[in-house]
């Protein structure tokens, strides 16, 4: 080992070498200018997402605790994009007088959760894998916080800490049962030996039953609603894209690369949890009034569909699970990324407040009506390509009962998307929100989130591009 | 790019060009425009096709450009069109150029209107010329989404309900559709062979019985309810009344063909089996379509209404011709949705422009309108006349064909279904005679309706297009046929293999 092989961990090192310098410049800025370091936050993580694209190294490092593979930098890839658009989003907001003396602790808690979903999605072992976990669950609860002022916020995070924190327990447990029995957590080396016992299958339960609290799916979904509606909303984008990203990708790994051989029994599982995740998240997300709580139901059915790319179970599956992530992480921040406009600007957050919104602005209503388009998946926008492959993975396998319950949800999840599009284009109102000028970060935010939809789904060199370090899995 | 992709690619430059637009006149001329260049692009597509074939090629599929897009899955953008798609295209074009001049004087955000009206046609056309199922399908979707727009935003009555009612129960369609193509793709190809969406490709290979049996009733339905197939055909009246016009003419004109062109270019071409085998189930319904559908528009009051459900039982017989499965019965088909593509334009056309004029559509409110506008109603009464199937216009043509494409099965369930099918000519003659006699006849029980004006130049021209071409069919329908004929062949030969004939 040699200090060149540490360069396998340059995502990594690159991130905290951005907060460390945020840090330092904190502590030397005078008070007035402070708002600059807004500026160069968003400057070093677009220099910190452009070297991530450099060509990179793979191997292991720590004896297989870590390890590189193209398809580990194209997700890191995928997320330092998506962190880069919250980051561009949240200046607006962090401009706000209340922000004033902490938002280098914003940038620095953000990022630090960003390692910690790396460090999970190159894990190689369970040890690593839970380290990763923790240190991006545990920062989250300090964001969701992040509003002192707001009892609300206060509540999120509270919540958050405590529901990921009985989760983690519940992982735990099920990852000392495998300890236990094949006396070894490493990924490669459990692969061959697992087999199917009444302990395993205990093992596997509590290892998903956890893994699901983390990605809020149905039945354990109940901490999100809450929490999601708590938080300010860029960090309500975050938590229910980045991060519930990385965790459906870190699953997806350990399922196929650690619990193969008894794949009959985790698609049982995985086939009725998609199902409960897709309609009741549906379900819910139609009675919701609150755009941010709105979202987070919408959220919890994508994950569902995230799902049917896992039971796929092949390389399809991993392909359109992560060409998913990226569709999915454009379109949500776009739809995010309106309502926080829309937020800073009037701090309306209800569906009835953007009654007759298309006629004062045009614009940010547009937007919000291609990113809904791509959340329901209606071609032409990068949605419709997503879900069809996700669904065509699933196929592969003969899941077409799912995939039927599957396009079934899509017409009820259009159906709330166009409630939000009839509020925006058809109903009238006496006081919509009056036309205002969006400063030009969040302009840019949106632009790129635009620009994410319209391209992702026609350049099928992205997809392309995906598969090829897929089947190196 | 090939002639073909023009089709997509005009409607989307017109598009892009409308939004650099400002104001009411520069936007509709824009659409005017690319539209027109639309109906010139199609006349030439047809001059084209004919002179090819009659040059002696018989490929199956002229003009085509395959163009890989996701290659490890095998999706390619692969188009091309036989002499049923030139028609389809023809027709859309017509529809579409007379529905911008029917919304010429849309007033309420008339650049979006343009927008969205051309979007759908986007869709039409792509759906059109696509041989490829998963650029079909996407195609479909992108047709069917701007619906919901243009009927909430421009509609009338109970639009909003009307507008999620339709877009859910199509996109709910679409959900069936989905799967059904799914299962034909991964049954495209023996064991070990990769996987393809291409129709032609697929069409090669015999898709085992029992997944036909399983994904046959999904295409089926899928595209069927977009065909108004009974029960699911309860969102055309309410869509239909609630849309403004162009989208109306548009919608019934148009893409209600989408489904019975689907249904026969993807669901019977790929699976004859299961088609032969379920087609019991399917006639019985779209029987019960065509006579319901009739039955329905008599004792509607709301011109619209009346429209929308001889629509239903038009289309109805669309899906009945093409599930007899003889050549007769399909070429009577594929006529019968030009025919009644252009006559149901020229309806709701008719009606929107009644409305514009006496803004009521209640038949009982009006009356004797021939006197006040007799361009107009007279019109009117040869959009009726074809419809019920009068001699020397389209309607007869077609349902004539059909009729005696019905006849040709012996067997007792074929001739008793037809019957009963033969039935709707009658009860067509009572509800179109009955509007006629109380909407243009009679006393004028308005006394505001004496001042009313007749066509102006726009309206005229839309309706005497439509006109023209519904007289072109019914005298020399042979032209019409002869460009189908050879195109259903292939799919004939599938269908004969299974029912014998």
């Amino acid at each position: 080992m040699n200090l060149n092989s540490f360069l396998l961990m340059r995502h990594e090192i690159v991130l905290v070498a951005v907060a460390l310098i945020l840090l330092i410049a904190e502590i030397f800025t005078s008070p007035q200018n402070k708002g600059r370091i807004r500026g160069l936050a968003i400057i070093l993580f677009a220099i910190n997402t452009i070297i991530g694209f450099f060509p990179a190294t793979t191997g292991t490092l720590f004896g297989g605790m870590y390890s590189t593979l193209p398809i580990h930098v194209i997700v890191k890839n995928i997320l330092n994009i998506g962190t880069l658009i919250v980051i561009i989003q949240s200046n607006t907001w962090l401009k706000n007088e209340e922000n004033k003396n902490k938002f280098a602790e914003f940038y620095i808690v953000l990022i630090s959760t960003l390692v910690g979903m790396f460090y999970m999605i190159s894990a190689g072992d369970f040890l690593m894998f839970y380290l990763g976990l923790e240190l991006a669950t545990i920062p989250l609860a300090a964001l969701t916080a992040y509003d002192t002022t707001r009892n609300q916020s206060a509540e999120a995070g509270i919540k958050l800490i405590l529901s990921s924190a009985f989760s983690s327990g519940i992982m735990l447990y099920g990852i000392s049962m495998i300890y236990g029995m094949y006396g070894n957590i490493y990924f490669d080396l459990l692969n061959p030996a697992i087999a199917m016992n009444s302990l395993t299958v205990l093992a596997f339960v509590f290892f998903f039953v956890g893994m699901a609290f983390k990605i809020s799916l149905v039945p354990f979904h109940l901490w999100a609603a809450d929490v999601y509606e708590g938080s300010p909303v860029n960090v309500t984008s975050y938590l229910s894209v980045i991060s519930k990203g990385a965790a459906v990708f870190i699953l997806t790994v350990i399922l196929f690369k650690v619990f193969p051989t008894i794949s009959d029994l985790w698609q049982k599982v995985v086939w009725v949890i998609a199902v409960l995740t897709m309609t009741i998240g549906n379900l819910f997300a139609i009675r919701q009034q609150n755009l941010k709580r709105f979202l987070a139901f919408s959220s919890i059915s994508q994950a569902g569909f995230l799902l049917l790319g896992i039971i796929g179970g092949n390389e399809m599956g991993m392909t359109s699970i992560v060409y998913y992530m990226l569709v999915y992480i454009f379109s949500n921040l776009g739809a995010f990324g309106v309502i926080s406009a829309i937020s800073n600007v009037s701090g309306k957050e209800n569906m009835d407040d953007y009654n007759g919104l298309y006629h004062t602005n045009p614009k940010l209503s547009l937007t919000m009506m291609l990113a809904l388009f791509s959340l329901a998946g209606i071609p032409p926008v990068a949605g419709f390509f997503g879900k069809f492959f996700l669904f065509t993975a699933a196929a592969q396998k003969g899941f077409y009962i799912l995939v039927l319950i599957a396009t079934i949800n899509t017409i009820i999840s259009l159906y709330y998307y166009l409630l939000i599009v009839k509020a925006m284009f058809i109903n009238k109102s006496e006081s919509p929100i009056p036309y205002f000028k969006s400063d030009s970060m969040t302009r840019l935010g949106l632009a790129i989130c635009i620009a994410g939809i319209v391209i992702t789904g026609f350049a099928s060199g992205l997809w392309e591009m995906i598969t090829k370090v897929a089947f190196g899995m | 790019m090939g002639f073909l992709s023009l089709l997509v690619l005009i409607p989307t430059i017109t598009i892009i060009a409308i939004l650099f637009t400002k104001g009411k006149e520069q936007a509709r001329l824009v659409a005017a425009i690319g539209t027109g260049i639309q109906l010139v692009l199609a006349g030439i597509l047809v001059w084209m096709y004919l002179s090819e074939r009659s040059a002696g090629n018989t490929a199956q599929m002229l003009f085509t450009t395959d163009f890989v897009w996701f290659a490890n899955l095998n999706i390619h953008y692969f188009i091309g069109v036989d002499g049923i798609s030139v028609a389809m295209i023809a027709l859309t074009a017509v529809v579409l150029f007379a529905g911008i001049f029917a919304s010429w004087e849309v007033e309420f955000l008339n650049r979006e209107f343009f927008i969205s009206l051309i979007l759908l046609s986007t869709g039409v056309f792509g759906f059109f010329i696509s041989l490829d199922l998963f650029t079909m399908f996407l195609f479909y979707e992108v047709a069917v989404i701007p619906m919901y727009l243009l009927i909430g935003i421009w509609g009338t009555g109970p639009k909003e309900y009307s507008a999620m009612k339709l877009t859910l129960m199509l996109m709910g369609g679409s959900a069936l559709l989905l799967v059904g193509l799914l299962g034909i793709y991964m049954n495209s190809a023996p064991a070990g062979q990769p996987l393809t969406f291409n129709l032609l490709e697929i069409a090669k290979v015999t898709i085992p019985i029992e997944a036909q049996r399983l994904f046959f009733p999904l295409t089926f339905v899928g595209f069927g309810v977009l065909g108004a197939l009974f029960p699911f055909h309860t969102w055309s009246p309410d869509g239909h009344a609630s849309a403004p016009t162009a989208v109306s003419m548009l919608h019934a004109g148009v893409l209600m063909k989408l489904g019975g062109y689907g249904c026969f270019r993807v669901a019977m071409y790929l699976m004859p089996e299961a088609a032969h085998e379920m087609a019991w189930i399917f006639i019985i319904l779209t029987t019960i379509s065509v006579v319901y559908g009739a039955f329905g528009a008599i004792v509607q009051k709301d011109l619209k209404y009346i429209n929308a459900y001889s629509s239903v039982s038009h289309c109805g017989l669309v899906l009945f011709a093409l599930l007899m499965m003889n050549q007769t019965a399909m070429d009577g088909a594929i006529i019968q949705m030009i025919s009644h593509g252009l006559m149901t334009a020229l309806f709701f056309a008719l009606i929107g422009m009644i409305y514009g004029r006496t803004h009521t559509r209640n038949i009982y409110e009006m009356g004797g309108l021939m006197k006040v506008i007799p361009f107009l109603s007279v019109v009117y009464v040869i959009a009726g006349l074809a419809s019920l199937g009068l001699p020397g216009l389209s309607g007869f043509v077609a349902e004539m064909t059909v009729f005696v494409g019905a006849f040709q099965h012996a067997d007792t369930f074929h001739r008793v279904v037809t019957i009963i099918v033969t039935t709707s000519i009658v009860i067509t003659a009572v509800y179109i005679l009955r509007v006629v006699g109380i909407l243009l006849l009679g006393p004028i029980k308005d006394e505001h309706f004496t001042h009313l004006t007749d066509a102006k130049w726009y309206e005229r021209l839309s309706t005497v297009a439509l006109v023209l071409m519904i007289a072109a069919i019914g005298l020399a329908p042979l032209w019409l046929s002869n460009m189908i004929q050879h195109s259903l062949v292939p799919v004939i030969q599938k269908l004969s293999i299974v029912t014998g004939i």
